[in-house]
């Protein structure tokens, strides 16, 4: 790599990585060195080397810990969290710890930061680092003071020995160097009350600063010595082609440099850039005026008959008609005859956008077959293997350097946006940085699935079910790997679906056919959006129907604590064993009943406004809220307030889980109130804030009131467990408010109008 | 042509008049704390002040500038401007992209002193979206910066 230090830009974030530094790693740890007799602290010559006992951390002789972080920032606080059990497990002082952003690297293992597991997969990992580097830090003490390494103990960045003997982690480097690192069986582990961080808001998180002054550094912020700008041209239509273009106007334009064809993508979309016409120029500005420029005429090809009132209409019917059954439990065709009372809704959700502040940018160097990238990814291994895969060259002749994420939310997980400023600076022979519009950003998405539910349940005398039976069709993520996959995977439909937790004797979820024209991804929460949505807002109904209050209702529902017996389901748990973590519905019970308590549920009202409730457990995790609305005469939609609880387990980062709730609040509002995504020809319709609608602070929740309730459990997801019931909450407070049922989102599309 | 930014004035030389002042903070004169959202004036990440008055800096022709322009990066030598304070007491951010422009239209609502409601709050940071959701720490954020309860 050579001349691709950034202007302005900071080497600490950036370019010190693992096998940048120093000291060679190999493996996960360092071989070990010989242990030498007598006083190894007299006998050690300085060499200003640290002690580095694994990949994630080294201690220097001054005392300061570097921690690196593998995982990627896109304002979950992960930056901080996981490195604050390593120190916690250390002994360190957080103020003596910088933060490294680990490149792509596979001896990490996964950095896929998605699917809300990174503390659940990362905790005993981090904890297992701080504990190994704690270790040789007290054995090296003990060999100094000549007694036995139990009598040693690490706290506050120096060991403890007998008789007030303290040496600073700094000092006890050079000897604790030249040791073996501890064998995973012979490590021990704070206590809780030991902790210093893990628990506690001690730590503000790590990037806090640099936001406030804005120097925080995102995709777009890194500018290597000769860097061009790109603007790209996509075609409208996902597989559509381009017939001829005209670039005249385009290279009239100031500032413009090249226009270059990228190849159109063969095959699954699957990561690949999308293809087109690239406008370079000598700054965004440039680029992106000369893009606009280029007249391009195109065809959409076997795509261009996709659209929404369509596509819509299909799934809803397939919803009507049976479909693959994933789960059953007793009779369901004999107890819907025998009951007495039935009652069946269709619920459908649009397809959404991630709609992430920052706009996709990456940033690329290709030299001397090596390329290096500056990306803000959620997964910085799948950009390596993409990128390797477009160039032709070898994954480990791909550096890629993770930058911060103006959030993410499943979108930043899909590195087709990097593969194209590495494809660009091959072709260029020069660094590149592909610039995204927020049109192209709302146009090329990687969508949630449109979905359509049906729910029906036969009714007892007391008005509960005695048969449920549940259809969900939607286009699977699969799709975009393989373009004739049509039926949801195992793992999908486990996602709010197949897990239904009420002990009904008789239930049946079935799944249906869907297969859509567009890039299907993940987006926050995922499938849950639909079966929260669904499975929430019929329950409510359910009650309404018996006359009940919905709390009770649900309460009932539920039944006794127990673990749900999800025999004969192919049922993945997040790639979790059940007996670790179970469907306890005594989990949700319990934080179901604790916000209704902390909201005051059952507080009169006047009309136009109401309560809304739901629970529902997603990524492992348990969420419950209540929400208030406030819906005017005209139909507008106010929301004064939200309560909102978690049990998530074990918690690290109990500001950042609050906060994460707080911000699930609002994605999920929006999700309810405002997101739509259409198509009509085969192109999505929408294109900038105007069209696709996130919540401004008006629409968002004027109060959110944040509940957690952590216990022994291990740590589940939070990132993303916060949003599913937000939407059946608000729907079910505009029942309360209104009268009105909503079961086709969004809300605004609604006439929500009384009195 | 020349531009006053944070109390330095630049001469951008031959520069196309129309850039958006946006693309010339960042690709000019590598101030990045002003952010790109949308470029069309809707989400506020660009916010910039334009002799003290909240500007949408990716609208702004440079040619249209005529008073002194602070960015984020002037808003405080120190990062302790009242809102960065009260931002950093809160810790309002999550993925922080936006929170440059909120922070912002935040200084310039409050900058004659007074202490606004929260309709006002609201109507004020209307323009601003924040995708994480900090709202309701922005607002309580407001209140504390402005000196008021809450």
């Amino acid at each position: 790599m050579t001349s691709v230090e950034p202007r302005g830009f900071d080497r600490r974030q950036f370019l010190s990585g693992i096998g940048t530094g120093s000291a060679l790693l190999v493996g996960s740890q360092l071989s070990a060195g010989t242990i030498l007799p007598g006083s190894v602290l007299e006998q050690t010559a300085p060499t200003n080397e640290p002690l580095q006992p694994s990949i994630w951390l080294a201690i220097a002789e001054d005392g300061s810990v570097r921690i690196w972080t593998h995982r990627s920032e896109m304002g979950t606080g992960i930056r901080t969290s996981l490195p604050m059990v390593v120190a916690d497990e250390l002994g360190a002082d957080w103020d003596k710890v910088t933060i490294e952003q680990a490149l792509g690297d596979r001896r990490y293992g996964s950095q896929n930061t998605d699917g809300s597991r990174s503390i659940r997969r990362f905790y005993e990992p981090m904890r297992r680092a701080g504990a190994a580097a704690r270790a040789m830090l007290e054995q090296a003490a003990a060999k100094e003071w000549n007694v036995d390494a139990k009598q040693c103990a690490a706290r506050e960045h120096a060991v403890h020995g007998p008789d007030g003997k303290r040496l600073g982690f700094g000092e006890l480097v050079a000897a604790a160097r030249e040791l073996s690192p501890p064998k995973t069986e012979d490590l021990t582990f704070r206590k809780p009350a030991e902790r210093r961080y893990v628990g506690k808001d001690e730590v503000r998180f790590y990037d806090l600063d640099d936001i406030l002054m804005g120097k925080a550094k995102f995709g777009a912020d890194v500018r290597p010595e000769g860097m061009v700008f790109a603007a790209i041209w996509r075609v409208p239509v996902l597989g559509g082609t381009i017939d001829s273009f005209d670039a005249t106007a385009a290279k009239a334009v100031p500032g413009v440099t090249e226009v270059v064809e990228l190849d159109l993508f063969e095959g699954p979309p699957a990561f690949q850039a999308l293809g087109g016409i690239a406008v370079i120029g000598r700054n965004t500005h440039a680029a992106t005026r000369g893009r606009d420029a280029l007249e391009v005429k195109w065809s959409g090809g076997d795509n261009a008959g996709f659209s929404s009132p369509a596509f819509d209409a299909e799934m809803q019917a397939t919803a009507q008609e049976p479909g693959r059954v994933v789960r059953e439990v007793g009779d369901v065709d004999g107890a819907m005859k025998a009951a007495g009372a039935k009652h069946e809704a269709m619920y459908t959700v649009p397809f959404l956008a991630h709609a992430q502040m920052e706009p996709l940018a990456a940033v690329a160097s290709v030299t001397d077959g090596k390329c290096t990238v500056w990306a803000p990814t959620q997964n910085p291994q799948a950009a390596q293997g993409a990128i390797a895969a477009a160039l032709g060259i070898n994954p480990k002749n791909v550096e890629v350097h993770v930058t911060l994420l103006g959030g993410g939310f499943g979108r930043k997980s899909k590195p087709d946006f990097a593969v194209e400023a590495a494809l660009l600076a091959q072709k260029l022979g020069k660094p590149v940085r592909v610039q995204w519009t927020r049109e192209d950003d709302t146009r090329f998405d990687y969508y949630h699935s449109a979905a359509a539910v049906h729910v029906e349940a036969g009714l007892g005398d007391d008005g509960m079910p005695t048969a449920w039976l549940q259809r969900s069709v939607f286009p699977p993520i699969s799709l975009t790997f393989s373009p004739r996959a049509d039926m949801p995977s195992a793992g999908e439909l486990g996602l709010g679906f197949t897990d239904l937790p009420y002990p009904i004797t008789n239930i049946r979820c079935e799944a249906g056919r869907a297969r859509a024209k567009t890039r299907i991804g993940w987006m926050r929460s995922v499938h849950h959006v639909q079966h929260a949505f669904s499975e929430c807002s019929f329950v409510d109904e359910l009650a309404a129907k018996a006359g009940a209050d919905p709390l009770e209702y649900l309460v009932k529902l539920i039944g006794e604590p127990r673990h749900v017996d999800l025999t004969g389901v192919e049922y993945p748990n997040q790639g979790e064993p059940l007996e670790r973590y179970p469907v306890d519905t005594g989990r949700l019970l319990r934080v179901l009943k604790h916000v209704a308590e902390k909201a005051n549920w059952g507080r009169k009202l006047p009309q136009g406004k109401g309560l809304g409730i739901a629970a529902h457990r997603s990524f492992l995790g348990y969420v419950a809220t209540v929400v208030e609305v406030e819906v005017s005469k005209a139909g507008t939609v106010r929301i004064p307030r939200v309560d909102i609880g978690i049990d998530a387990g074990t918690i690290v980062n109990p500001d950042r889980v609050r906060a994460q709730l707080e911000g699930a609040a609002t994605f999920g509002i929006g999700i309810a109130l405002l997101g739509e995504i259409t198509f009509a020809d085969g192109a999505v319709q929408q294109g900038n804030y105007h069209d696709f609608l996130v919540p401004r602070m008006p629409e968002a929740p004027r109060e959110v009131h944040t509940y957690l309730l952590p216990n022994d459990a291990p740590p589940s997801g939070v990132g993303e467990t916060g949003t599913p019931p937000m939407a059946p909450a608000l729907c079910n407070a505009i029942f309360a408010a209104t009268g009105k049922r909503v079961r086709r989102l969004p809300i605004k599309q609604h006439d929500l109008s009384w009195g | 042509m020349k531009i006053t930014v944070n109390g330095t004035e630049h001469d951008l030389g031959e520069i196309d008049p129309t850039t958006p002042l946006l693309w010339v903070l960042r690709d000019e004169l590598g101030l990045t704390g002003t952010r790109f959202g949308c470029g069309k004036g809707l989400c506020g990440a660009c916010t910039v002040h334009l002799g003290g008055a909240p500007t949408r800096s990716c609208l702004l022709p440079v040619q249209a500038v005529t008073a002194e322009i602070t960015t984020i990066e002037g808003l405080s030598k120190n990062g302790d401007h009242p809102v960065q304070e009260s931002w950093r007491e809160l810790c309002v951010p999550q993925c922080g992209y936006c929170q440059s422009g909120q922070m912002m239209t935040a200084a310039a609502l409050l900058a004659d002193g007074s202490k606004p409601d929260d309709e006002k709050i609201d109507a004020a940071m209307a323009g601003n979206i924040c995708r994480c959701g900090t709202y309701p720490r922005i607002r309580q954020a407001i209140h504390r910066a402005a000196g008021g309860a809450k």
